[in-house]
């Protein structure tokens, strides 16, 4: 059994039994801040190992990908569930986006069982923050007011927001210096990684619990929405794995990329573009129900379907 | 009280999301500045705990003229009520220096 999952159910319990236990606001800040940087360097070092012309087509497909998984929750949300335009648009975008914990959990179990993967997979994860935050703001304003939206704003937002300046600074930071010029940060950045990853899933875990009693007003269709909904991503990042030649590991990384829902990046941008949603149910979905999931079932789950896939 | 001489105090609580583009708008209606600190709470929203990104909360304060009070609380009513989780209030205070706080030409 992981450790890692189990800091979540703890954080998760801790906030249902009314403990005290609390993590300072401005430790998650530094927490975040530590596994942004450390996420992006990673994937930054082992970028500069790489040739450019091989991952290319592989990171144009994956940008696809993020493209569609927002097509593809748009319609169930808008005309299985029968929300409103806006919600339906504004939670597409959250599981189009994606969430950069869930990687870091998924890149753990292939660690822990000692299944090699393609360690640029990062790239991917900055390319994917934002094509389905793009979609889903379309998907809003298809056929409606455009005028109230404010360019500037958003655009800051998402492309200058601490995600995308963290992860795409560290990548970029972690490609020039090469796996040389950080030798000397790896003690910090990679030897401590795990232990950082476990605090903050400990605060994950009195988040989600902290929001679970909106979980009351969301009704049934939303939760089993944000159950299903990440499975039928990791299909597709599946499919897309084989499509591009990823091995096992990294086919592995990529559906658990495409099943994860953003709660980070796409909340804030969302809430400037379509400020009619209501970022009670996207952050329901997405952080109470898909992260968990995610963590817990989802993972192991992909492990299994990727294995049918590859025939391992 | 001495020295002091009226002003209008105005008070927008929101969600820390947009707290960029309300600084923008109060200072496009005349008013010299604001003052923002980070809030939590509980209103028709839900519980604001601050304890993520997303529920996070700002408390903005800006000392302005009646005039420049009057066109921020309008056009907060107008732009922010419908879609975000806001309170706004004006009260009477009185400052000291008052050449500070009034409407930017």
């Amino acid at each position: 059994m992981d450790a890692i999952p189990l800091f979540f159910a703890l954080g998760f319990a801790a906030r249902l039994t009314r403990s005290d236990l609390k993590i300072p606001a401005q430790l998650y800040e530094a927490l975040s801040i530590y596994l942004l940087i450390a996420i992006g360097l990673k994937g930054g070092m082992e970028l500069a190992r790489q040739d450019a012309l091989h991952i290319l087509p592989q990171a144009i497909a994956v940008i696809g990908m993020g493209l569609l998984i927002p097509l593809l929750a748009f319609p169930i949300l808008y005309k299985l569930g029968r929300l409103d335009r806006f919600n339906a648009a504004a939670i597409a975008g959250h599981y189009g986006s994606v969430s950069v914990v869930t990687f870091a959990v998924g890149v753990d179990f292939l660690i822990a069982r000692g299944v090699e993967f393609e360690t640029y997979l990062p790239l991917f994860l900055v390319l994917l923050e934002l094509p389905g935050i793009a979609v889903g703001i379309l998907l809003a304003r298809m056929g409606g007011d455009w005028r109230s939206i404010r360019w500037g704003t958003l655009a800051h937002e998402i492309f200058l927001g601490k995600s995308m300046v963290l992860l795409g600074g560290g990548l970029l930071i972690g490609w020039i210096a090469g796996p040389k010029g950080l030798a000397p940060l790896e003690p910090f950045f990679f030897d401590l990684f795990k232990g950082v990853l476990c605090l903050f899933l400990l605060e994950m875990g009195l988040v989600a619990a902290s929001q679970a009693g909106a979980l009351r007003t969301s009704g049934a269709f939303l939760v089993g929405f944000a159950i299903a909904m990440p499975v039928i991503g990791a299909l597709v990042g599946i499919a897309f794995a084989l499509g591009i030649g990823l091995s096992a590991g990294g086919a592995l990384l990529l559906a658990t990329l495409a099943s994860s829902a953003s709660y980070i990046a796409a909340p804030a941008a969302m809430r400037i573009a379509v400020p009619e949603a209501n970022p009670g149910l996207s952050i329901t979905a997405a952080l109470v129900i898909t992260f968990p999931f995610n963590i817990l079932v989802g993972i192991p789950l992909y492990n299994v379907l990727v294995g049918l896939a590859y025939g391992s | 009280m001495r020295n002091t001489h009226p002003c209008k105090l105005v008070v927008i609580i929101s969600e820390a999301a947009i707290e960029d583009p309300l600084a923008a708008d109060v200072m496009r209606l005349g008013a010299h500045g604001y003052t923002v600190s980070d809030a939590r709470g509980q209103g028709s929203h839900g519980p604001r705990s601050a304890l993520w990104g997303a529920d996070k909360s700002i408390r903005m304060e800006i000392l302005c003229d009646g005039e420049t009070a009057g066109a921020i609380v309008e056009h907060v009513e107008k732009a922010y009520f419908r879609n975000y989780a806001m309170v706004a209030y004006v009260a009477d205070v009185g400052v000291l220096r008052p050449d500070k706080f009034q409407h930017k030409a």
